[in-house]
C-alpha cells in the first residue's frame, strides 16, 4: 500500500517517545539570546544552531527587520518572476555580488533552494555533476533532479577526484564539480586548493557550496575559497542566510555574466514566493555587520578552539581538524541517544544525527560554535560532555 | 574487459567482508534479503569502481536489485 513505506519510521518514533526522548524536531519554547533558551522544557545553552556569528539577535539585525516589516509588509506573497522581487531583493543582490567582488548574485528563499536548485538547472541530460560523497541533501537532491550522469568521488580525496576526471575525458567540459566549504557533519574544510588545480588541468565547472564557511573562513569572511586563495578558479558560490547571516534564504553568486540569463531556469527560484522583506532586510544588515566586524569571526575560533581542545581532553572522538562544528562520534545509536538526552537534562543543545543522515555507519552530537557563546559557557557544555562521558563509559571514545 | 562473471565473483567477494555471516546468491536482493543500508550499498560500489578503475554513476542504482542486476549492468556500461 501507498503508506507502507512510513510504518518503519512511525515505530522509530514511537519507541523513542515512550522512552520519553524527542531528538528531532526538539521543541525550542523560549528563545533568551543567540545562545540560550529553553528546548522540550529545559534550560539550556545552544550549542546546535549554526548562528556562527550570533547574528540572530544582533539588535541591529532586528531593527531593520521591525522597520522593513512596516514599510514593505509581512510578506511579499509571490515570487520573484512575478509580484515578488521588491527594491530589497534586488539591493541584496547588488550587495553580495559586491561582497564577493562578481558581477551577478541571485537571492533565493532557502539555502536548500539555491545548491538544489542551481545543481538541477547548471547540468542537465549529457552532463555529468561530479559531487563529493558527503554532499548536503539538497545537493543530491539537484543532482537527481538535473537529469545529469551522477559520479560521486570519495569525501575530499583529490585522488579519487583526479581518477575520475582521467576517466571522463574529453567530457569534463560538460562537467560540473560540486564541494562544499566546510562539511556541515564533522566540520572539516574542503581541500579547495587541489581541487581548483586540478579543474584547471582537467576542465569542467566548480561550484562550492559555501554554507557552513561564509563568515567563518577567509580574511574578508568569504569563505573557504577566499581563505583557499582560488576565489577566480570558482564558477559559481552557493549559500545560505540562515547560518552567519542569523536568517533564513540562499544565494549564488557566479562571474559568469550568463548567471542572469540562468536565474530564469531556476525553478526553485521560479515557482516558490520570494523571502519576506524583514528576512531580506536583517540580512543585508548582517553582511554589513560581518565585513565590518572581523572580531566576531576572531571570537568564533577561539571558542571552537577552545571546545574542540576540552572535548579531545575527554578522548571524545571528535572530527579531523578544529572547527566552528565539533561533532563527538559515538558508534551506538542508542548510547547517542542517552547520551543527548543526558546532555539536554545537563543544560546543553546539540544536534543527534544518526544514519544515514551522518556520513558513516556511527552516530554523532553534533555541536556548533557561535561567536556570542562566552568562554564561561564553552566550559559548561565540555563539563556537560564530561558527565555524559561519565555515565555512559561505553560510548567514549566513540571509535 | 571482465564479464558479468568477474563481476558477479568480485561482489560477492565484497559482500563477504560486509555481510560475513550472510548466504547469497546472484539472485539475492541487496537491500531486503542483505539488508546492506544506503551507506553500505555505497561501499560496495566504491570497492567495486576501485578494483575495476571505473566510475559508476549513481543514476543505475534505482535499477539494481540483486547481485545479479548488479553484475549485468556492469557488464552492459563497462564490457
Amino acid at each position: 500500500m501507498l503508506l507502507d513505506k512510513f510504518q518503519s519510521m512511525a515505530g522509530v518514533r514511537a519507541e523513542l517517545e515512550a522512552i520519553g526522548i524527542v531528538p528531532f524536531g526538539a521543541v525550542t519554547e523560549k528563545i533568551t539570546s543567540a545562545t540560550e533558551g529553553v528546548v522540550n522544557g529545559h534550560q539550556v545553552i545552544l550549542a546546535g544552531t549554526n548562528n556562527y556569528l550570533g547574528m540572530s539577535f544582533e539588535p541591529r539585525c532586528i531593527a531593520s527587520a521591525r522597520a522593513a516589516a512596516e514599510t514593505w509588509g509581512t510578506g511579499t506573497t509571490g515570487s520573484r518572476m512575478a509580484n515578488g522581487t521588491f527594491a530589497e531583493h534586488i539591493a541584496l543582490e547588488q550587495e553580495l555580488a559586491q561582497f564577493y567582488g562578481v558581477g551577478q548574485a541571485i537571492v533565493f528563499t532557502t539555502g536548500y533552494a539555491a545548491t538544489q536548485g542551481m545543481c538541477a538547472t547548471l547540468a542537465g541530460p549529457g552532463d555529468v555533476i561530479l559531487l563529493d560523497a558527503d554532499s548536503h541533501a539538497s545537493i543530491y537532491a539537484g543532482a537527481q533532479l538535473s537529469g545529469a550522469e551522477i559520479i560521486r568521488f570519495k569525501h575530499s580525496d583529490t585522488h579519487d577526484l583526479e581518477k575520475r576526471l582521467k576517466r571522463l575525458g574529453d567530457r569534463t567540459g560538460n562537467t560540473l564539480i560540486v564541494v562544499e566549504g566546510i562539511y556541515s557533519m564533522l566540520g572539516d574544510v574542503a581541500p579547495l586548493k587541489e581541487i581548483a588545480e586540478l579543474k584547471r588541468r582537467y576542465g569542467g565547472y566548480l561550484l562550492v557550496d559555501e554554507a557552513h564557511s561564509m563568515g567563518v573562513l577567509g580574511e574578508h569572511g568569504r569563505g573557504a575559497a577566499e581563505a583557499a586563495g582560488v576565489e577566480d578558479d570558482v564558477d559559481f558560490i552557493a549559500g545560505t542566510f540562515s547560518k552567519s547571516l542569523g536568517a533564513t534564504g540562499g544565494f549564488c553568486i557566479s562571474r559568469h555574466a550568463l548567471l542572469e540569463a540562468i536565474r530564469f531556469s531556476v525553478r526553485s527560484y521560479i515557482f516558490t514566493a520570494s523571502a519576506t522583506p524583514g528576512v531580506i532586510a536583517s540580512v543585508r544588515t548582517a553582511l554589513k555587520i560581518l565585513s565590518e566586524e572581523p572580531q566576531r569571526r576572531e571570537r568564533l575560533w577561539e571558542n571552537a578552539h577552545r571546545l574542540y581542545t576540552g572535548l579531545k581532553k575527554l578522548d571524545l572522538a571528535v572530527g579531523p581538524s578544529v572547527s566552528p562544528v565539533v561533532a563527538v562520534t559515538i558508534k551506538d545509536r542508542v548510547q547517542a541517544l542517552q547520551s543527548w538526552q543526558a546532555l539536554l537534562e545537563a543544560g546543553v543543545y546539540v544536534n543527534l544525527v544518526v544514519p544515514p543522515a551522518s556520513p558513516t555507519e556511527n552516530s554523532m552530537l553534533r555541536c556548533s560554535v557561535s561567536a556570542a557563546h562566552s568562554p564561561e559557557q564553552i566550559d559548561q557544555i565540555i563539563a556537560a560532555f564530561a558527565a555524559i562521558t561519565a555515565k555512559y563509559p561505553a560510548g567514549s571514545p566513540a571509535v | 574487459m571482465p564479464n558479468y562473471n568477474i563481476y558477479v565473483e568480485y561482489i560477492y567477494t565484497v559482500l563477504r567482508t560486509i555481510k560475513p555471516d550472510v548466504e547469497f546468491t546472484e539472485n539475492t536482493d541487496l537491500v531486503t534479503e542483505l539488508g546492506l543500508s544506503s551507506l553500505q550499498v555505497m561501499e560496495l560500489i566504491e570497492h567495486i569502481e576501485d578494483h575495476f578503475d571505473i566510475s559508476i554513476s549513481l543514476n543505475i542504482l534505482p535499477d539494481i536489485n540483486t547481485v545479479g542486476d548488479l553484475a549485468r549492468k556492469l557488464q552492459e556500461l563497462n564490457g
